[in-house]
């Protein structure tokens, strides 16, 4: 695997952030990944905690203070050793989504301004294979990547106060899924019947960055019957294997 | 168990947080005032994590049901036990059937409440922080109960604490943040040379301060961010990012104040004024 020119600055006294160069790229994920992975063997879990997104990862120490300077001579060792490791086992989950206009409320309007029939839009947005380059902003929110570009709309000029949970929006070049009930500018185009985030599962989310994510257009029959097999506990996830 | 007989503003069980899921973007959360958690918890002997209750603004009227050992400390909010006035950093002896309530609010913002061996509500992902939507609420309502356990044995080796509290100190001290070189000379002058006032916007996610310091276009991609990161927005405010606040974001991080900021600032109200130095 490729590497990469790497920068570490201090992030306070408790985190050290590593950068690598500044661009959405999937090689630069790759190498993160598996720097963390090779992280999480050299490190004890119980004392530090490793936060990947798009070009960077952030490693916080619970509650002592790094030193700056010998921890990244440390952490530079590290990089250069890091292809001894075998990357974590990544998974491809299948999402179902239901487009209903009850749901995809701002589809009417985003058919409009690209000029492409909602049918067409849903197509779109069903067939890519997005990457998970960030978990953030809400617990279990997913930043994806891979949006075909022209589904890209921008955020609505005035934010909702309050989106529904399991709402699927885009924005950008982004799309994703809103774990739970928030206020959120993204444009909303369905809902998605799983669960993403459950604090009563440990892991509370099944989705790991670097993970991929496909979604599937499902009628709202489907959509009701998820709904009642998620209260009680049975509903099942799509995942597939994805080869290292 | 503690019944929650009036819960107050906002009334929260807290401890030293939430650790091992900010990869699920889940915020750490905790006791905001730092400083004050970890005295009371030593003066009560207790564990360093023990879970306290957190009061803001306006204090609830709490009974115990069960004999026990309490302490007080953060904002001085008049606080009465059975209608006699108590003090901050002392440790007290309570009886089944004894309140504590509060009064006028005097200094500070927050105020806590220890008790021997920690308040043992349930915890979730290793932490008994209340955050929606890890807990089911992110705050104790009317009638809501506490479990305690029965202490009628302890015998504190240090009644009371002479100890400096932090809610007269208003100068927020910072490390540089992974973006501080964005920052060009007059902001870097505004920051340091100036006095900043606490907006209406601020909780336990986030204190934003209302002076801004100058626009600026810079665009980055979502990056981690803890409690105590200072984020500069597109219109030049500051925000503050406290203990729940999200772990990933994409505004620059031009400032990482200290855990003794983040105490400080705990202690602040809409109005107040802070300071920021560089370390």
């Amino acid at each position: 695997m490729s590497k990469f020119p790497i920068h570490t600055k201090p992030f306070g006294i408790h985190a050290i952030l590593v950068e690598w160069p500044n661009e959405v790229m999937h090689a630069i994920l790759e190498d993160i990944l598996q720097f963390q992975e090779y992280l999480s063997q050299k490190l004890d879990p119980n004392q530090w905690e490793f936060v990947p997104a798009y070009n960077s990862l952030t490693l916080i120490q619970r509650d002592e203070q790094i030193e700056f300077d010998t921890f990244k001579a440390q952490l530079l060792e590290w990089y250069s050793e890091k292809e001894a490791v075998k990357p974590r086992q990544k998974y491809l989950w299948r999402l179902p989504v239901c487009y209903d206009l009850d749901f995809g409320i701002d589809l009417p309007e985003i058919a409009e301004r690209l000029q492409i029939p909602i049918p067409k839009i849903i197509a779109l947005h069903a067939e890519n294979i997005y990457t998970i380059y960030g978990i953030g902003f809400l617990p279990g929110f997913m930043y994806l990547g891979g949006l075909a570009e022209v589904l890209e709309v921008p955020r609505r000029a005035t934010p909702r106060l309050k989106v529904v949970k399991g709402a699927v929006g885009m924005a950008g070049k982004q799309t994703g899924i809103y774990p739970q009930e928030s206020p959120g500018g993204w444009n909303i185009i369905g809902n998605c019947s799983i669960p993403i985030f459950d604090a009563n599962q440990n892991p509370p989310s099944f989705v790991t960055v670097g993970d991929q994510i496909q979604f599937y257009p499902i009628s709202r029959a489907e959509y009701n019957l998820h709904k009642i097999e998620g209260e009680v506990g049975i509903y099942k996830i799509e995942k597939i294997k994805l080869n290292a | 168990m503690l019944k929650v007989l009036k819960s107050g503003f906002f009334t929260s069980v807290q401890d030293s947080g939430r650790f091992g899921y900010r990869d699920k973007g889940v915020p750490v959360a905790g006791a905001m005032d730092g400083y004050t958690f970890r005295n009371l918890n030593m003066l009560l002997e207790n564990d360093r994590d023990a879970a306290v209750i957190e009061i803001t603004m306006t204090g609830p009227t709490l009974l115990f049901e069960e004999n026990t050992f309490i302490a007080l400390g953060g904002a001085e909010m008049s606080a009465t036990l059975n209608n006699e006035p108590i003090q901050n950093h002392k440790n007290y002896r309570v009886s089944a059937g004894d309140i504590l309530s509060y009064g006028k609010l005097e200094r500070g913002f927050r105020a806590y409440l220890a008790i021997k061996d920690g308040f043992r509500s349930k915890s979730v992902l290793g932490s008994q922080s209340m955050y929606v939507p890890i807990t089911e609420l992110n705050h104790l309502e009317d009638r809501a109960h506490v479990p305690y356990q029965v202490n009628q044995t302890f015998e504190p080796r240090i009644t009371e604490f002479k100890l400096d509290d932090l809610l007269d100190e208003t100068l927020l001290e910072a490390h540089p943040g992974p973006e501080f070189k964005t920052l060009h000379d007059k902001q870097l002058e505004a920051i340091f040379f100036k006095e900043f006032t606490i907006a209406k916007e601020n909780n336990r996610m986030a204190y934003q301060l209302n002076e801004a310091i100058g626009e600026h276009q810079i665009s980055m991609l979502t990056s981690a961010t803890l409690p105590g990161t200072v984020q500069l927005t597109p219109a030049g405010k500051l925000i503050i990012l406290m203990k729940d606040g999200q772990t990933t974001g994409g505004y620059p991080r031009i400032l990482q104040i200290t855990d003794q900021a983040i105490s400080i600032l705990a202690q602040k109200k809409f109005g107040d004024t802070v300071s920021i130095k560089l370390l």
